[in-house]
């Protein structure tokens, strides 16, 4: 198959794969704790589609059965991932008001700054933060 | 019959617990409520492990749709023991968490933290007695969700950005873990995992069930801190509250280890994508990595909860060392040591929160000759250190001894060489907290404390008694541990 | 925004509307699309609304902090206590067949009362998350 050929065959999963690496970069290359986390719920947005794009099939209908209907669509990655989007708002939810608690300990929200200020004078321990 | 019930009992009891505790508001009525939850747990766990052991696995279906259509709890030795063990530290902590969430945290705030403490309770029950991956999922989110809510009450402001920082790592490895059950999902159509086993057999198209078993194996292994996945866990023990610390330090990686192997045996390992990647030695080499260069780490560190938690990193590497091996002896020695290992965790941790409660921190510098001091707590954290190390007569001993005999009976003498090897810088780290403790003259200021409360140093003694019983009568754990590795090695052959 | 008449008069109007919606989106969520979570969020966002146009205090008059904190735990209860329900009557935890001679009928009664307990719980948790993050915005104004 010519690589244009994959991309059209597989196009959700391409989809999914850029979504999912877009936010982990987001996640590794910020130093904003605010950006992270939306870097965050996008990778999380990734297994929502990854989920519930095979769920549909093309001409499937809602599972009530009825006579004039053969094809269904598969209800259950509906289900699974109303689930994993409530846990992603939990998430989300938890990390932004830890945000702000550590912006009221701190007075920042960049990492790099808040790591500096806990650096202690006299630390051996600085060398177990690489570690 | 109530006891058919016992699985669901399990994980709903502590479920329900949490939001009566809300109800209630009050610290008091919490801490009782939790307690007699987390005990009722345990009498339910032991009941469970007793049930199984005679009649085999237990199957529940709830809202009773047969499995795979509905969701199975599905008990066998594997989890039976397992649950036994998180509701025993879950007991005794909560016993414990009294004295110290009273010394430790905001009196607003107790009620809040008994209702967390329940939820992580139930999620890590629930983990361990789900039969479905999704809900598996959704217990791993329930007990990693209130656990950073657990770390970030500690009283040091860096508890907030350890918490933060668990947070990320802990939900990128949730998501790895379920981009991998969505792959398994789209190539067996199931989630039920006995199901799977069954379907993955007749798999043919392997790719995306590879891709399946790498995104599980390192969304769980970032869960249970393996080497160079254990980046947040040093700093969420060092500065969540002492009780925190215990419990998630003796039940939260355990779990972990658990959905791992529960994954490698009993799903993937009936059919032959297993063999198909290198598993057994990647981990090999990075638990021999976590042996050595975790405990090395512990030896430098100037606070002593951070210098137990590089430690528990080191101890994490014993036991996949032990899963490595994938042999019956091998197993055996690595759930040995996942039970052994939270006992004798559980109870330093335990240990360090009496001083914790004395001294507000403990760090190197704080507790110079303390041991004349609170001479019963210095004492305990040197009996479980010697577990730490391996010395006859202690649990530590009897994990190390099943992994020798793993490493011989595989033909790699130099694996037993290294465990023992890496036992010594345990030596050097558990000596150093002794030479502090036991050689310096303590200040002023220190000589004027006393001993920790005794509410405290019963349940933690209590944990370092077992260390001694287990470590001398290894009969129970052993046995159990072994039927526990011939049931999950059934699935494979 | 109180001084605004226009605003506030069609909030008031709004409001109303606002969570009947709720209700609907609720109670319809067995015969199309719907549900807890949703009717849950809706009827947050009445309340949000109403915060955001009168104030924050008078929100907190009309749906008390304490009002809250009981509702997420009500929730919770409310779906757990189906749980129980099932088990009480002789089927498995969560067994809604056996809430009525009729099966049929029996899921239909487990699964309204498990709607209702999410959408307490939903609507418990979005006030929560609104009141504190709007109580520390107050606090902060000139600060943030």
């Amino acid at each position: 198959m010519t690589i244009a050929g994959h991309i059209a065959g597989y196009f959700t999963y391409w989809a999914t794969i850029f979504v999912a690496m877009a936010g982990l970069y987001i996640v590794i290359a910020r130093g904003n704790l605010i950006k992270k986390l939306v870097g965050l719920g996008i990778f999380q947005t990734s297994v929502y589609l990854l989920y519930v794009a095979p769920g549909k099939l093309i001409g499937g209908t809602a599972p009530i059965v009825a006579p004039e209907f053969q094809v269904y669509s598969n209800p259950l990655p509906h289900v699974l991932i109303l689930t994993a989007i409530v846990v992603g708002v939990a998430t989300l939810a938890l990390g932004l008001a830890l945000v702000v608690r550590i912006r009221e300990a701190y007075g920042s929200i960049e990492e790099d700054e808040i790591l500096d200020q806990d650096e202690p004078p006299v630390s051996p321990d600085t060398a177990s933060r690489q570690a | 019959m109530i006891s058919q019930h016992f699985p669901i009992l399990q994980v709903v009891l502590p479920l329900i617990a949490a939001p009566v505790i809300i109800l209630l508001r009050n610290g008091r009525a919490a801490w009782l409520l939790a307690t007699t939850v987390s005990w009722v747990s345990l009498i339910i766990a032991l009941a469970l492990l007793e049930q199984v052991s005679a009649g085999g696995v237990i199957s529940y279906a709830i809202g009773s749709w047969p499995p795979p259509w509905g969701i199975e709890y599905r008990i066998d030795q594997v989890n039976a023991f397992l649950l036994v063990l998180v509701s025993l530290i879950a007991a005794v902590v909560s016993v414990y968490s009294r004295a110290s969430v009273d010394a430790e945290l905001p009196r607003e705030q107790h009620y809040l933290f008994y209702a967390m403490f329940a939820l992580c309770l139930a999620g890590l029950l629930g983990i361990a007695a789900t039969g479905d991956a999704f809900n598996l999922f959704v217990f791993l989110e329930i007990s990693s969700l209130s656990s950073y809510v657990l770390i970030a009450l500690g009283r040091d402001r860096r508890a907030l950005m350890a918490a933060y920082q668990y947070l990320v790592m802990g939900t990128i490895g949730a998501t790895f873990y379920i981009i991998g059950v969505g792959l398994l999902y789209l190539m067996t159509g199931t989630l039920n995992m006995a199901d799977m086993a069954h379907r993955l057999s007749g798999v043919a198209e392997v790719k995306p069930v590879l891709a399946a078993l790498a995104f599980i194996t390192v969304g769980i292994c970032l869960k249970l801190a393996l080497f160079p996945l254990h980046l947040w866990l040093p700093n969420a023990y060092a500065y969540a509250p002492s009780a925190v610390t215990a419990f998630l330090a003796a039940t939260a990686t355990k779990v972990s280890v658990y959905v791992l192997l529960r994954f490698y045996f009993s799903v993937f390992g009936a059919s032959a994508i297993f063999l198909a990647l290198p598993m057994g030695q990647i981990l090999l080499v990075l638990s021999l990595a976590a042996m050595f260069i975790a405990s090395t780490v512990a030896i430098f560190q100037s606070d002593i909860k951070r210098m137990f938690a590089y430690s528990s990193v080191a101890q994490i590497g014993y036991i996949t060392l032990g899963i490595s091996f994938d042999s019956a002896t091998g197993l055996t020695a690595g759930i040995v040591h996942l039970f052994n290992h939270a006992l004798t965790k559980g109870a330093l941790f335990m240990l360090l929160g009496c001083f914790a409660l004395r001294l507000g921190r403990v760090s190197f510098s704080d507790i110079g000759g303390i041991a004349r001091v609170m001479p019963v707590t210095a004492f305990g954290i040197v009996l479980g250190g010697l577990s730490l190390i391996g010395v006859p007569g202690t649990v530590g001993f009897v994990s190390k001894w099943y992994l020798v005999l793993a490493a011989l009976e595989s033909g790699q003498w130099w694996i037993a060489l290294a465990i023992v090897l890496s036992s010594l810088l345990a030596v050097v780290y558990v000596w150093r907290f002794v030479e502090v403790a036991y050689f310096h003259q303590p200040d002023a200021k220190l000589a004027k404390l006393k001993e920790a409360r005794l509410e405290m140093l019963v349940p933690a003694w209590l944990m370092i008694a077992a260390c001694i019983y287990f470590g001398l009568d290894a009969e129970l754990t052993v046995s159990g541990a072994a039927q526990a590795a011939a049931t999950l090695l059934q699935g494979v052959r | 925004m109180k001084d605004y008449l226009v605003l506030r008069v069609i909030a008031k109007m709004m409001i109303a509307f606002m969570l009947l919606f709720a209700f609907y989106v609720q109670f319809h969520g067995d015969f199309g699309p719907g549900g807890g979570f949703q009717a849950g969020v809706i009827a947050a966002a009445a309340i949000v609304f109403y915060a955001i146009i009168y104030g924050l205090p008078a929100a907190r008059a009309v749906v008390p902090d304490r009002l809250v904190e009981t509702m997420i735990a009500l929730g919770v209860l409310l779906y757990a206590g189906v749980g129980v329900a099932g088990l009480l009557l002789g089927g498995n935890y969560l067994d809604y067949f056996v809430l009525h001679a009729n099966p049929v009928e029996g899921q239909h009664r487990g699964i309204f009362w498990v709607e209702a307990g999410v959408l307490i719980t939903v609507a418990g948790v979005m006030l929560k998350i609104f009141y504190m993050f709007a109580a520390k915005a107050d606090n902060t104004e000139d600060g943030a």
